[in-house]
């Protein structure tokens, strides 16, 4: 039973780890664009949130409401006038820019709000669990799979169901044609970065809201997306969502032998995967 | 095309002439150095040669070959850690052992790319970081090496290292001073073969696929270049030249611990901003890119996280403003080349015929 | 004039592809240009579509200079493109592709999904499919319905016939009448002369990146437009 609760806390987990993922696979789904900065922009986040929780004395989900906007146009902004000026043939520019905004912002944060280690406070939901056929599992990680699994619904129906996510389709496949039908391609990049900082924020929350941050983690962060992203499979949404969930199986798994693998295990499966499924579980059918 | 006989293709300027003389100068008065300097200035410049050395091997990978790794933290730290484990373990000497450090990059390098080289494009970046955190994990777990914690290199190793006693003789310095001459000297050599031995692989075939590769890649497979093998190759050199350069600069250091020998901000992030602010794709940026990195860090360095955050920021500006880095914007309005690679057609005006 | 190019030119790096192109295009006229691969017809349309960009009084719509325009706000004034290779957004369903052609600008005008598809029948019962699971001529109809989603009123097409069969040329051509019977311009990119002389109202014939012949089919002769088309005496 033990593992069976293992396995469990891990695919929960896991949800975390979509959570982060979802931002950098919109993103690069649509303008082929990695960045770099991804981790350090949940980790921005997560202090906007808890500097909205702490100055207005706000509900973090509340404060998340009003993060999300704020994220949205610095996403916005960032795109229109930085990354799309590097967005181009040679992926060395954005991948550089990126990283120098990751530097900085990890840097910024450590000027902005010292090393200290913050946690949103969320009072007794943070130990609230349910049980579930025997095992007991946390309202947290289950409030968080579920949030990502509503965020993949919800991006998902953005792609297939309306106006824009047509025109992020077209823009991927082809941005000069796009253009031909009155589509502005930069235009449509600011928006999809404008999104992925708004799932940047729910990201963070959850983050903030479960376990310690400070302004290092980022790049962790990182690294845990684009595991799940390339095991997933590039483009696809669910296979992110699974991508996330190995990950957390194997980390937890890892930890259950020994607290030390727990982070390690996740590389390995990551590396497994790339060995057997190169492009990952569930490729998009195109590129 | 009478006159085709008397067109011929060169890479030698005037001012690469020039450079050629200027370097055995400059090298011979870097060796007489410890003669006159202080211990302090010894270390800055032991500093400054293996940034640039690894700028330098960088910028190969990236600037030439299109292979942006964000992972060379994991060569540094294998190369160190293996001059180390030759010492405690097996009491080598730590010069020799610093070229063991090379080759432990080399092995480990090949895993790495076997996993990184199935990552497409942008995705290959973040792919060679994570192969360096296993590594680093890893080797975390080497407890006869410290662990997580790291270790020292035990005194008696450190004290009769070759070469440290005819130098104490020589310049009449205490040990330690005497050790910082000898990783000086080593680390000056190293950098010119570093610099040397890429600009020989650029002027030479290396140089000349690479190019057609990174100016198309489908048309090069096309002339017969085998892509797959060059990116092999360049990574494998890289791998190699950055396994050295960091044992090399642990056995100055004498210390080491898992998360300073695999630091990504120290051998990657300073690294790529060397390059990028110096100038991408050329082999004059990564000296200009050291010296303004050095002059920040001394200015800096008391700001703390300021001094990260300016270089950051500097990096982003460089790649909007002036993506060919200060020695772009140099090269641009005086047309020097230093270390020409470049292909030239010369004789008569071609533009002539017809 | 509903369009119009001044002294047109346009490059890629070094080379010059088009050497001061004078062009005008009436209301509701449909103009034919021909010329041999490497002409510079392409270029011409990317040029005025702001696919290439240029000095802002070198292209002329309805009055307004809108050389340096970009692609997507020429589009927005009303010129549509069918682009050369059809080009439709494999992501996109047959429908999805006509309906992302009048999303940005769509309105007023006869041009919907129900006329496209009384247009092009057989699109109806292929809206469900990947635009590129259709066959060569069925993917061309998608991309004159696409450009027809946003009731232009000039409509430049690049070499519609281009990689299909005679009998599939045909099915497309007969559209082109209804097309006109809604009031917009037309201008042809193609590379089959009789086609061109049989549709047109005017023929530009271009060669080497100037104009080398202009007139109506009615004026021009056949040892003219060969003389034109290869720069040789027929």
């Amino acid at each position: 039973m033990i593992w069976v609760d293992t396995v469990v806390q891990g695919v929960l987990l896991g949800g975390l780890y979509a959570l982060f993922a979802a931002g950098l696979s919109l993103v690069f789904g649509i303008m082929r664009l990695v960045n770099l900065a991804h981790g350090d922009m949940i980790v921005a986040a997560a202090f906007l949130i808890l500097l909205l929780v702490q100055g207005l004395g706000l509900n973090p989900f509340l404060a998340a409401l009003l993060a999300a906007p704020a994220m949205f146009a610095f996403g916005w902004l960032l795109q229109r006038f930085i990354l799309n000026r590097v967005l181009g043939k040679d992926i060395l520019p954005p991948l550089l820019v990126t990283f120098g905004l990751s530097v900085a912002l990890q840097n910024g944060m450590l000027e902005a709000f010292s090393a200290d280690s913050r946690r949103i406070p969320i009072g007794p939901l943070e130990s609230a669990s349910v049980s579930l056929g025997g095992i007991t599992v946390g309202v947290m990680p289950l409030l968080t799979f579920g949030s990502a699994v509503a965020v993949i619904v919800v991006l998902n129906q953005i792609f297939y169901r309306t106006a824009l996510g047509r025109a992020f389709r077209a823009t991927s496949d082809d941005p000069v044609t796009a253009s031909l039908m009155g589509i502005n391609p930069r235009g449509i990049f600011a928006m999809a970065t404008g999104l992925a900082m708004v799932v940047v924020t729910i990201a963070a929350l959850y983050l903030g809201m479960r376990s310690n941050f400070d302004p290092s983690i980022g790049p962790a962060r990182l690294i845990y997306a684009f595991e799940a992203v390339i095991i997933g499979g590039l483009g696809s949404l669910w296979g992110t969502l699974a991508g996330g969930i190995i990950i957390g199986v194997a980390q937890t798994l890892g930890a259950a032998i020994n607290p030390e693998w727990q982070i390690l295990a996740g590389h390995i499966a990551f590396l497994v995967v790339l060995v057997i499924r190169p492009r990952g579980l569930f490729p998009r059918a195109l590129d | 095309m009478e006159k085709g006989q008397r067109m011929k293709i060169v890479t030698r300027t005037r001012a690469g002439t020039i450079t050629g003389l200027m370097v055995v100068v400059l090298v011979l008065a870097g060796l007489a150095l410890p003669a006159v300097a202080p211990r302090s200035l010894i270390q800055d410049l032991f500093f400054i040669l293996t940034m640039l050395s690894l700028a330098q091997v960088w910028n190969l990978l990236a600037g030439y070959g299109g292979l942006v790794s964000v992972g060379q933290q994991a060569f540094v730290g294998i190369g160190a850690y293996a001059m180390f484990a030759m010492v405690i373990l097996f009491g080598w000497d730590p010069v020799p052992a610093v070229l063991v450090g090379g080759v432990a990059a080399v092995i480990l390098a090949v895993p790495t790319a076997f996993f990184a080289f199935r990552l497409q494009g942008a995705y290959f970046a973040i792919g060679t970081w994570v192969i360096a955190e296993v590594t680093r994990l890893l080797v975390a777990q080497w407890k006869a090496l410290g662990g997580g914690t790291g270790t020292s290199l035990p005194r008696e190793a450190t004290s009769d290292i070759m070469g440290v006693e005819l130098i104490r003789t020589l310049f009449d310095v205490r040990e330690a001073a005497a050790r910082d001459i000898l990783a000086y000297w080593l680390a000056l050599i190293l950098t010119v073969c570093i610099i040397g031995g890429i600009y020989w692989l650029l002027k030479n075939r290396l140089g000349l696929a690479l190019a057609a590769v990174r100016d198309n890649t489908e048309a090069a497979r096309s002339v017969g270049i085998d892509t797959t093998r060059l990116k092999w190759a360049v990574f494998l050199i890289a791998a190699f030249a950055t396994g050295l350069i960091g044992a090399l600069i642990y056995v100055q250091t004498a210390r080491i611990s898992p998360d300073a020998a695999f630091s990504l901000t120290d051998w990657t992030a300073y690294v790529i901003f060397i390059v990028v602010i110096g100038g991408i794709g050329t082999l004059e940026g990564p000296i200009i890119g050291v010296i303004v990195f050095f002059v920040l860090q001394s200015a800096l360095s008391d700001y703390g996280a300021w001094y990260l955050l300016t270089l950051g920021l500097l990096a982003i500006a460089v790649m909007l403003f002036a993506p060919k880095g200060l020695w772009g914007l140099i090269a641009a309005r005086t047309g020097l080349r230093l270390f020409p690679v470049q292909r030239r057609l010369v004789g008569h005006d071609i533009n002539g015929g017809k | 004039m509903l369009l119009q190019t001044h002294g047109l030119t346009a490059s890629y790096g070094q080379f010059k592809a088009l050497f001061g192109i004078d062009l005008a295009v009436a209301k509701g006229e449909c103009l034919a240009i021909i010329g041999a691969n490497g002409a510079g017809k392409t270029t011409l349309l990317r040029s005025i579509t702001g696919v290439l960009r240029n000095a802002p009084g070198m292209v002329m719509h309805r009055g307004e200079a809108i050389g340096d325009l970009p692609a997507d706000r020429v589009m927005q004034r009303g010129i549509a493109m069918v682009p050369e290779g059809r080009k439709l957004f494999p992501s996109l369903s047959v429908e999805e592709n006509l309906l992302i052609g009048g999303q940005v600008r769509g309105g007023s005008g006869p041009w919907g999904l129900e006329a496209i598809y009384d247009l092009f029948p057989i699109l109806r019962e292929r809206r469900r499919s990947p635009g590129t699971a259709l066959s060569g001529g069925q993917q061309q109809m998608v991309a004159i319905g696409r450009a027809l989603m946003s009731n232009p009123d000039l409509l430049l097409c690049d070499e519609i016939s281009l990689g299909l069969a005679p009998v599939v040329i045909r099915d497309i051509y007969a559209a082109l009448p209804r097309i006109r019977a809604s009031g917009m311009a037309v201008v042809i990119v193609e590379q089959d002369i009789a086609r061109a002389l049989s549709v047109a109202d005017r023929v530009v014939c271009m060669m080497e990146g100037r104009i080398t012949l202009e007139g109506t089919p009615a004026q021009l002769n056949r040892a003219q437009i060969h003389a034109a088309y290869f720069g040789e005496a027929a």
